[in-house]
């Protein structure tokens, strides 16, 4: 370099400019560190009473106490299993739909128009309706679930569907692909990363339905717990049921995009 | 070609000049030789407002093992024309044969290399050159050696297993050239599928294009709007004009086989690309 020439230092904060992982996570840990301060901060202080806010070693020897029971594992169970059936039968049945629609015309108008509709009545308002057709039993929760994410997930596919750029679809026909082999070979393997996306993100509204299904006539899962706990006015307990099923959000939510990764190194 | 590209010829002042030909060679091979007759051919899209006709009259054959380019400004229809040969699109009137056969959608026989990127960006190198062959049922060891000689004729052995967001434009065309050939199609249609590249990459894949299309004696229909790319790899030019789009004139390059980069110092190929730039001005 020119004597005389003064290296600028780069900018910190560059749009969209990658920055180094241990850096990532060390921002990170601080947002969380920030709320626990400030949680902390208010609950010992004395200005919130802490029957509204109870201070945070207190949420975290109730967790401790919680998870050292096998009861409380039960409602953890009972409550991923809801969520995974409802879930499941989502994407069972709406990735296929939703692939179709996104696919030919002729079942677009078919199908979209009919989920757009469906979509905008919201979920819960489905829940008086569920209990005369399904009871209290397991099959209202799961049923709930599914139709808190089915159509939105119907039209997210449709629409990935039809984002696949049309020239990869041109150029399997080129190639000799049927119409069949190119959706096939082409439109669904094309989807995957995304779907994937789709997926994370209607996993998220299903643990939300979740708890909407539990806070109404059930005797067991975690809305359950929290319903209970507010009976009582045990805050602790209901801190400790919205931790863990943020807990529970996060490391599906991380193992699937961990997948994403693994199984998709190409996109 | 027809009488009415002749005319259009003619109206524009072309038919004194002494390069322009009749085209005999393909109007005699149209009985027998030709690969792809063009007969006739007029696009006319039509919207609820408006019709816009993208292209009238065009009557062309291309014979088989040649090397045809279409030049032509951007937007007189080239993508066009070339999407009917190859089935993606319908004329609005006349049609378009292969081997005596009207075409109807797109088949293995009219493999295409398109502009953009268009690799299957999930497979590998290898699984995208293999991708025709594997959906026409060939065993895996024949596939296998198949690509590997498709990966050594366009020198990418060692990206066999690269995905293709790991290449650069110009490997992902050979890849995209490798793939359509390996199918063994009988005709190559090639829209401006260097045009994305810079100038000596574009120089390069001109050169192993050539290089393949002599040693494979392929049929080439190829498309693009640079002039010396034109003169450089084709054995006919047919030059489009605008609005319609529609065939201006034609042209056969009389160089030498296995031309290499100093063929465009040759006298001829100065003097071609002197009269095609003075033709696309207008
Ligand atoms: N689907 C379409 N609908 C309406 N106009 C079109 C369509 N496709 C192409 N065109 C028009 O046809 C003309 C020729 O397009 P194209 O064949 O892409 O030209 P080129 O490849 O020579 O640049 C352009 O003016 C373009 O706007
Ligand atoms: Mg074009």
């Amino acid at each position: 370099m020119e004597p005389g020439v003064k290296k600028r230092a780069p900018q910190r904060l560059q749009i969209y400019k990658a920055i180094h992982p241990q850096a990532f996570l060390l921002t990170a840990i601080s947002s969380f560190v920030l709320l626990i301060g400030v949680w902390l901060l208010l609950s010992t202080s004395g200005v919130v009473n802490p029957i509204f806010l109870p201070p945070p070693q207190a949420v975290l020897t109730e967790l401790f106490v919680q998870l050292g029971s096998s009861e409380y594992w039960g409602h953890i169970g009972i409550s991923v299993f809801r969520v995974f059936s409802g879930f499941a039968l989502a994407c069972a049945i709406g990735i296929p739909l939703g692939i179709l629609a996104g696919t030919f015309k002729y079942s677009e108008a078919f199908i979209e128009p009919l989920m757009e509709f469906i979509r905008y009545m919201p979920a819960v308002a489905f829940i008086p309706l569920i209990m005369v057709w399904a009871g209290i039993g397991e099959s209202s929760k799961i049923l709930l679930i599914f139709i808190g994410c089915f159509f939105q997930l119907v039209l997210m596919v449709a629409d990935l569907t039809r984002r696949v750029p049309h020239d990869l679809l041109h150029a399997s026909f080129t190639l000799g692909a049927s119409r069949w082999q190119a959706i096939d070979s082409v439109l669904i393997k094309a989807i995957r990363p995304q779907l994937m996306h789709t997926l994370r993100l209607i996993l998220g509204w299903a643990w939300t339905y979740l708890v909407v299904a539990e806070l109404v006539a059930v005797n067991s899962g975690l809305g359950y717990t929290i319903m209970k706990a507010q009976r009582f006015l045990n805050t602790e307990q209901i801190f400790v049921g919205l931790i863990v099923i943020g807990l529970l959000g996060l490391i599906t939510d991380r193992i699937m995009a961990y997948l994403n990764k693994r199984m998709f190194p190409w996109a | 070609m027809s009488q009415a590209a002749r005319r259009s010829i003619q109206d524009m002042g072309f038919e004194d000049k002494a390069s322009i030909k009749e085209a005999a060679r393909p109007v005699q091979q149209s009985a027998t030789r030709a690969r792809i007759e063009i007969q006739g051919v007029h696009k006319r899209y039509v919207s609820r407002k408006s019709t816009f006709e993208a292209l009238r009259d065009i009557n062309l054959s291309l014979g088989s093992n040649e090397f045809l380019t279409i030049l032509g400004p951007s937007g007189c229809g080239k993508s066009t024309l070339l999407r009917m040969v190859a089935g993606l699109d319908e004329p609005t009137e006349g049609q378009l044969l292969i081997d005596g056969e009207e075409i109807h959608g797109p088949g293995a026989d009219r493999g295409m290399v398109f502009q953009g990127y268009t690799l299957f960006p999930w497979l590998t190198v290898r699984e995208n050159i293999e991708y025709g062959p594997k959906l026409q049922g060939m065993p895996t060891l024949e596939r296998r050696s198949l690509s590997n000689h498709w990966l050594s004729v366009i020198r990418l052995e060692q990206f066999a297993q690269a995905y293709p967001k790991q290449l650069s434009g110009g490997m992902k065309q050979r890849v995209a050239i490798a793939r359509a050939l390996a199918n063994r199609p009988k005709v190559l249609l090639m829209d401006e599928p260097f045009g994305a590249l810079d100038a000596q990459t574009k120089q390069e894949m001109q050169e192993m294009l050539l290089e393949v299309w002599e040693r494979e004696k392929t049929t080439v229909l190829f498309i693009t709007h640079d002039i010396d790319e034109a003169i450089f790899l084709s054995q006919r030019i047919v030059v489009m004009g605008t609005g319609p789009g529609h065939l201006a004139a034609e042209y056969e390059v009389k160089l030498p086989e296995g031309r290499t980069a100093d063929v465009r110092e040759h006298p001829d190929f100065l003097a071609l690309k002197r009269e095609l730039s003075h033709l696309l001005k207008h």
